[in-house]
């Protein structure tokens, strides 16, 4: 996630480790101001639509889920594959720090949009193509991350984990495109660079916002993640934190 | 070339064979990956005959009758270029309106008419406040554009 970053400078865990821990605290306090604010324009500023009334309103979690689950997918398998191509252990680590959370954001656009569905078109679930592809896609995360736990070797994990992430990338440009290449159920973008925006402009900057939310959210926690993934796996070498915290983290383990 | 460089070749070459097969393999199953059959195709005859099957379209304005025992309905669906009745009993969906989108499954009947066991709601992807629907309205009503991507197939997109 860290794009922008000199990787070649922080690919090593002892580089990353502490910048990771400097920078989770800038993430977390944008990800809550901007879920503040976006939730707030959301449910209080934006319109209500003209066929769907409120219920629309899910939409400001709905799709910045859905496309985070999608995006963290791609990036998860970028890792993967740059970890497949240099053999680099943080490549990997990182890769398997993005598992949980791209499935907690699957699971969230599923479970919104059967919130969604029920009320507009009369269905909690239909197995059309974006939907079922999304379900997919959820059991592709979970593939990855119980692939990794059932290997004992972590070498051997974070090849094979990472094999399956990059298989199942093909879901990805399927589940986007569903709803032009296939009648569904599911309505087509209302937002998409080839045609614009579809929605009101408060409607839209409440979900845009919500979208940088939820990338800010995922950074953080993933940086997080990925520290508590060195910590366990380099044997707690004490990189950068207080003896204490390092005693700590021993302790808990 | 430096083992690296060969392994993502390699990767680089798996990903685009995969990509290949899926597109072989999803074209092979178009028909079954449909979630429901435009009149058009039921005209066609490309929809499953004598079995349950869904058809979707736009619910044709002024075509909605009630039955005296409220709950039967009787209305059309089309996508400008065929047509289908449908009857169905049952609660609709609040968002079930003439001239929106609808699907419903059921099967043809011998005398052409559809009968439905459910029946689902359409929506399109346009959000917008009520006041700016009826300034839209009024555009349509003086031969404006509008977005035109309900639920007709791409041949089709001149039915909004």
């Amino acid at each position: 996630m860290s794009t922008g970053i000199n990787w070649a400078k922080y690919s090593s865990p002892q580089a990353l480790y502490p910048l990771a821990g400097r920078l989770i605290p800038w993430f977390s306090v944008v990800a809550v101001a901007l879920m503040g604010v976006g939730l707030y324009m959301g449910f209080f500023v934006a319109p209500t639509d003209f066929q769907q009334g409120e219920s629309y309103r899910i939409i400001f979690v709905h799709v910045p889920a859905a496309w985070m689950s999608m995006f963290l997918y791609v990036v998860m398998a970028i890792w993967a594959g740059i970890g497949l191509g240099l053999n680099a252990r943080p490549s990997f680590m990182m890769a398997q720090a993005i598992a949980p959370t791209g499935a907690m954001f699957t699971f969230l656009a599923l479970l919104t949009g059967a919130m969604w569905g029920k009320p507009t078109w009369g269905a909690w679930w239909v197995w059309d193509a974006r939907l079922t592809s999304e379900l997919i896609l959820l059991f592709q995360y979970a593939g990855v991350m119980l692939l990794r736990t059932s290997i004992d070797d972590v070498r051997r994990a974070d090849r094979s984990s990472a094999v399956f992430a990059l298989v199942g990338v093909v879901n990805v440009p399927i589940i986007y495109f569903s709803v032009q290449w296939w009648n569904t159920l599911h309505q087509g973008a209302s937002v998409s660079m080839s045609t614009g925006s579809k929605m009101a402009a408060t409607m839209l900057i409440a979900m845009l916002l919500m979208t940088l939310a939820f990338w800010m959210y995922s950074i953080a926690i993933i940086l997080s993640r990925v520290r508590c993934i060195m910590a366990e796996r380099e044997s707690l070498p004490a990189w950068e934190e207080k003896p204490v915290t390092i005693q700590k983290i021993a302790e808990a383990r | 070339m430096k083992p690296r460089h060969k392994r993502f070749v390699f990767i680089g070459l798996g990903l685009l064979a995969l990509g290949v097969a899926t597109v072989l393999v999803l074209n092979a199953f178009q028909k079954n990956l449909v979630f429901f059959f435009t009149p058009t195709m039921v005209a066609n005859g490309e929809a499953p005959q004598g079995q349950s099957f869904r058809i979707g379209g736009m619910v044709e304005d002024g075509s909605l009758v009630r039955d005296g025992d409220g709950l039967t309905v009787h209305f059309v669906v089309t996508d400008t270029a065929k047509s289908v009745p449908v009857t169905y009993k049952g609660i609709l969906p609040d968002l079930f309106k003439e001239g929106k989108g609808a699907v419903a499954q059921g099967k043809l009947g011998a005398d052409g008419t559809f009968v439905a066991s459910e029946v689902l709601a359409k929506h399109d992807e346009n959000y917008m406040p009520p006041e700016a629907a009826e300034a839209l309205a009024k555009a349509k009503a003086s031969g404006a554009q509008e977005s035109k991507s309900l639920v007709v197939p791409a041949n089709k997109k001149d039915s909004l």
